[in-house]
């Protein structure tokens, strides 16, 4: 890791620590503890897609499928220790397949995207179908539209009547952000991470000079699967609840969005979108005096006319012209939309 | 036989159907490189704007296919106006900023129109078939399908104006030395788009139950379809289109239409892993 | 632990108030001598066509207790969130309504699901909740109320005056959720009894809305009556296809759902004229409480037109908790909860509705009715149908405790 890099990443870590202690004296930590799922989802996307230029329309698939994977194997174990595990593990796995057989089927771009839709449509559709009482796994019903309601909650590992809810979920939470943070930005500085950046500007060449960029590709979009299955596994344990909206277009299109109003390219981006989107959205369910669709609608569409960096290269950009790493992120940043825009004109 | 006309009428109106619901979109992606996500809602105002206007005491084939082409295609206009075109080429950022705008227009016709509007009967009734019924408006929709089809074919073929959209679409750079503004006919393109849509809406507002948030059933598939079409914009989408529709129909008939439903999302996949450039990025190349 | 909660919050309202900055709240400044209800129920994004009526209600019902003077010589105050049909904010703003909050009742929910989010939440911080909506039953918790009518209530109704009417071969189409699965069994259930024969059972899931392939099979069985409990904006195609395909004047029809989200004003007249429906509630029923609560609807928002059956059911689980809190004397849960089980009762404009002690389920007259030009013409009254489908799993006198949703065998 270069100097200048660790010193980026170990203040930011820093300053969301501090960020994360002070943050239960002013809001609600059952609000703060899904901001921060919501902000590790985020994230997920914002590695893959900002890193490795993979556009995912299907995230909500590996949140879902982390949320229900902890949801089922929680009825049938009834302690949480082996479900959360699995919540992070079958997304993982799953995200690998599935990327293997896109990556090495050479898609890419918006066909990359139109596949993963599709899977999160297939996942949300059968999900949806399955109220009947032929859909069980072990002791768990599927449940269809309505969901997997009344399994047991995170607990302390190995003694089931502890649960971990509350501060203590809250804490478990904001640790989960801070590793996961720490981890992907080790992951980038490695010599993987920088290929993966390399794949991102220019596939051809990485792969002329011996990479090999479909692994790669597919090793990274399963490490972003497994964060979004970690953070489903999460909010499972929070909503006690699981439904098949969390496959649905509407949360894939609202992870797309998280990423693009704070800033593609970045990880604290993504995780700051999140959180602010999450809670304005929050806020806007306690006034009556118009639809909320409405005005979500109209902060989006005037966020990418007006924001088109994103939240927090914004800020960056007027507070730190001087820093030499954010500069660097900057360029990245620029290098990626060329691409995207390069690309789709050939497509 | 009975029952094996109705099925085959039923393929062809899925066809239609696919065919109707996708092609303005995929003018719009096909020859903009924009991803309208805010297709939906364009159907779900040509929908009302066909309401309104039959409820205004219009004729309702001139509600359906010149009122509501031509209040959606305005309305399009406005849209590109005011955002699109300052999006061009930023592929991600017009996703984004279309879906905000379909969620504004679901909130937007929310506080016009309520939920509660009542839609419009279909003007052509019911009629027998050996011992079935069968719904006659789907001859209609398929018929104006085949239409629209024929009509972009020809003008894309064979007019001025044609010719200068496939130029601008293909080099925008030499079409303005050669002295067109491609902002007018990206701007054209969109209102043509837009108002293919909005027909769409009003074609099949007697066959829906009309609301605010009905444009959600269509994009996916729209999208799906235009998608897996790949760059052409009639051989893609009459090709997808084609293909999907016998595929979803033969599920839906021999189980049910949620099997059909995901038949057709698994079709897709298998479609985009072997030909990842869509059907025409293999076949057709070069077609319009 | 709950008196502790009572005094609690005495202590700290004042300091609740103000202790997170928060837009535009509904007037919290006086909330320390104030009863407060908290309502929770998707006024905007796909459900609003459910939302929005049931909202209005409660705002009218709580406006009518306060005008005759509150509740106990208090003023209640509402605190509403909109959940934008986004099942997480259910969570989310459920446990704000429990623990910030600290309302003394919660009303809302409207998709199983939804009430699923919050009750168990609603349970542990021991905050009363009301569920005023038409569902799948097999809830039996003591913390809730629910006030809207079951499968078993309907279809007991409605299926054996179809057959009496049409005749025996029914075929069934129903949404593919909890609801769907549960109403189509007692639909078959009751066709057998009254000596029919269900010949097809279909489910669909909700975002279906082409049903041509359904309809030509609908015609290879050719049933005498097709029985739907479809629900939502895209099964509304259902019906207009049928019609469009000239079918709705060759095999007539019934429903368990349609007209419940207003939904027989969505079809124009031609297409809706002569279904069978059968719920609680019509806007034709002459009554003296149901003419005082459309002129009440129409003097608050002058147009009557938005009123239906889960908006009714709302507007009566108000009415009902409030009714509970006058007889016990007191807000404390376990004096209302009694009261709720002491034989509860309502004059409401659906009819008089009583709470079942048993399984804390409502007790409610059912209307036979068919649709005639967007309107829902009441054929026959039955009085006060008991929830028999949740009273067959569910004794809460017996075992206090429970908090299951069964599944009810049939």
């Amino acid at each position: 890791m270069e100097n200048s890099e660790f010193k980026h990443a170990a203040t930011v870590m820093l300053v969301m620590i501090v960020a994360l202690l002070v943050a239960p004296s002013v809001l609600e930590t059952y609000t703060l503890s899904v901001l921060i799922i919501y902000g590790i989802l985020g994230l997920s996307l914002g590695l893959i897609w900002g890193f490795g230029g993979i556009l995912c329309f299907g995230q909500a698939a590996f949140y879902g499928l982390g949320a229900y994977s902890y949801a089922i194997s929680a009825i049938n174990i009834g302690e949480s220790s082996l479900p959360f595990i699995l919540g992070i593990v079958i997304p993982f796995v799953f995200a690998g397949v599935l990327g293997a057989m896109m990556f090495y089927g050479r898609l890419s771009d918006v066909y990359l995207g139109v596949v993963t839709l599709v899977v999160t449509l297939i996942f949300f559709k059968f999900m949806n179908s399955t109220a009947g009482p032929e859909y069980v796994i072990g002791a768990a019903r599927l449940g269809g539209f309505n969901g997997i309601p009344g399994f047991q909650t995170l607990n302390v590992p190995g003694r089931p009547d502890s649960y971990i809810y509350d501060l203590e979920f809250y804490y478990v939470c904001a640790c989960a952000l801070v590793i996961v943070y720490g981890l992907t930005r080790w992951l980038l500085a490695s010599p993987f991470g920088r290929v993966a950046v390399a794949i991102r500007e220019n596939e051809q060449r990485v792969e002329l000079m011996g990479y090999d960029a479909r692994l790669r590709k597919t090793v990274l979009f399963a490490i972003g699967g497994g964060i979004a299955g970690l953070a489903g596994t999460l909010f499972a344990s929070w909503a006690e609840i699981v439904t098949p909206g969390m496959f649905s277009l509407a949360q894939s299109a609202e992870i797309i969005i998280w990423c693009i109003v704070g800033g593609l390219g970045t990880l604290t981006g993504p995780v700051v979108g999140a959180m602010i989107l999450a809670y304005l959205k929050f806020l806007l369910g306690q006034q009556s005096l118009i639809d909320n669709a409405m005005v979500l609608g109209l902060i989006l569409v005037l966020s990418v006319l007006f924001l088109p960096r994103g939240i927090v290269p914004t800020i960056g950009l007027l507070v730190g012209r001087t820093s030499i790493g954010r500069r660097r992120r900057k360029s990245g940043r620029r290098g990626g939309r060329r691409r995207h825009v390069r690309d789709t004109q050939n497509a | 036989m009975d029952l094996a006309a109705v099925i085959a009428i039923e393929v062809v109106y899925s066809v239609a159907f696919l065919v109707l619901i996708s092609v303005g979109l995929a003018v719009v992606f096909g020859m903009m490189r924009v991803i309208n996500l805010a297709h939906g809602e364009f159907m779900m105002l040509g929908g009302y704007a066909a309401i309104v206007a039959v409820g205004h005491g219009i004729n309702i084939y001139i509600a359906m296919l010149v009122v509501a082409p031509l209040v959606v295609g305005i309305i399009g206009i406005i849209i590109e106006r005011l955002v699109i075109r300052h999006l061009y080429g930023r592929l991600i950022d017009t996703m984004l900023a279309t879906w905000g705008l379909s969620l504004f227009l679901v909130g937007f016709a929310t506080m016009i129109f309520g939920n509660t509007t009542t839609g419009i009967s279909p003007p052509i009734s019911g009629f027998s078939l050996g011992s079935y019924q069968v719904n006659g408006y789907n001859f209609f929709i398929i018929l104006v399908t085949a239409v629209i089809i024929a009509a972009m074919y020809a003008i894309l073929s064979y007019t001025r104006l044609g010719l200068v959209a496939r130029g601008t679409m293909q080099g925008a750079d030499m079409a303005s030395a050669l002295g067109y503004n491609p902002d007018r006919v990206y701007m054209a393109t969109f209102f043509a788009g837009s108002a293919l849509t909005g027909m769409a809406g009003g074609i099949l507002a007697p066959l829906v139950g009309l609301g605010p948030a009905s444009g959600a059933t269509y994009i996916a598939k729209a999208f799906i379809t235009v998608i897996s079409g790949g760059a052409s914009v009639i051989a893609g989408v009459l090709s997808s289109a084609t293909l999907f529709g016998l595929i979803s129909q033969t599920f839906t008939f021999a189980a049910s239409p949620v099997v059909g439903e995901v038949a057709l999302l698994v079709a897709a996949v298998i479609l985009l892993r072997l030909l990842p450039q869509g059907i025409t990025g293999r076949f057709f190349k070069g077609r319009m | 632990m709950r008196i502790q909660r009572r005094n609690f919050l005495k202590g700290t309202a004042a300091l609740a108030a103000g202790s997170v900055a928060m837009p535009a709240l509904i007037g919290r400044s006086l909330a320390a001598d104030k009863i407060k209800l908290g309502s929770i129920l998707d006024t905007s994004g796909i459900f609003d066509a459910y939302g929005k009526p049931m909202d209005m209600a409660m705002q009218l019902a709580v406006s009518e207790i306060n005008k005759g003077g509150g509740l106990l010589g208090r003023e209640i105050e509402t605190i509403s969130y909109d959940t934008q049909s986004d099942m997480a904010l259910y969570t989310q703003y459920g446990q704000q309504l429990a623990r910030r909050d600290k309302v003394d009742v919660v009303h809302g929910g409207i998709l199983s699901a939804s009430r699923e989010a919050i009750r168990p939440t609603l349970r542990k911080a021991n905050t009363l909740y009301f569920y005023n909506v038409l569902y799948e039953g097999g809830v039996c918790d003591r913390n809730i109320a629910i006030t809207g009518v079951t499968p078993a209530q309907q279809v007991e109704v409605l299926v054996p005056a179809a057959i009496k009417k049409w005749g025996p071969k029914i075929y069934i189409l129903a949404a593919d959720y909890n609801y769907g699965q549960i109403t189509a069994r007692w639909m078959q259930k009751y066709a057998q009894e009254a000596g029919g024969e269900a010949i097809a059972v279909d489910f669909f899931p909700l975002d279906v809305s082409d049903f041509g392939s359904t309809i030509a099979k609908i015609q290879t069985a050719s049933p005498d009556i097709v029985v739907s409990a479809l629900v939502g904006g895209a099964h509304l195609s259902f019906y207009r296809q049928w019609a469009a395909a000239g079918m709705n004047t060759k095999i007539p029809m019934a429903s368990s759902t349609l007209a419940i989200g207003n939904e027989h004003k969505v079809l124009t007249p031609e297409e809706g004229n002569g279904i069978m429906v059968a719920f609680n509630y019509s806007p034709e029923i002459a009554s003296p409480a149901n003419k005082a609560f459309l002129e009440a609807w129409g003097g608050m928002y002058g147009d009557t037109s938005a009123i239906h059956e889960i908006a009714v059911s709302n507007y009566q689980g108000v009415h009902l908790w409030a009714e509970a809190v006058r007889r016990a004397g007191s807000i404390d849960r376990m004096a209302v909860i009694e009261a709720i089980e002491d034989g509860l009762s309502i004059d409401g404009p659906g009819g008089k509705v009583t709470m079942d002690a048993k399984t804390h389920h409502a007790v409610l007259d059912v209307h036979l009715m068919e649709i005639n030009g967007q309107k829902l013409d009441v054929v026959e009254r039955f009085e006060q149908r008991q929830p028999i489908d949740t009273q067959a799993v569910c004794d809460l006198s017996a075992n206090p405790d429970d908090t299951t949703q069964y599944e009810i065998k049939i």
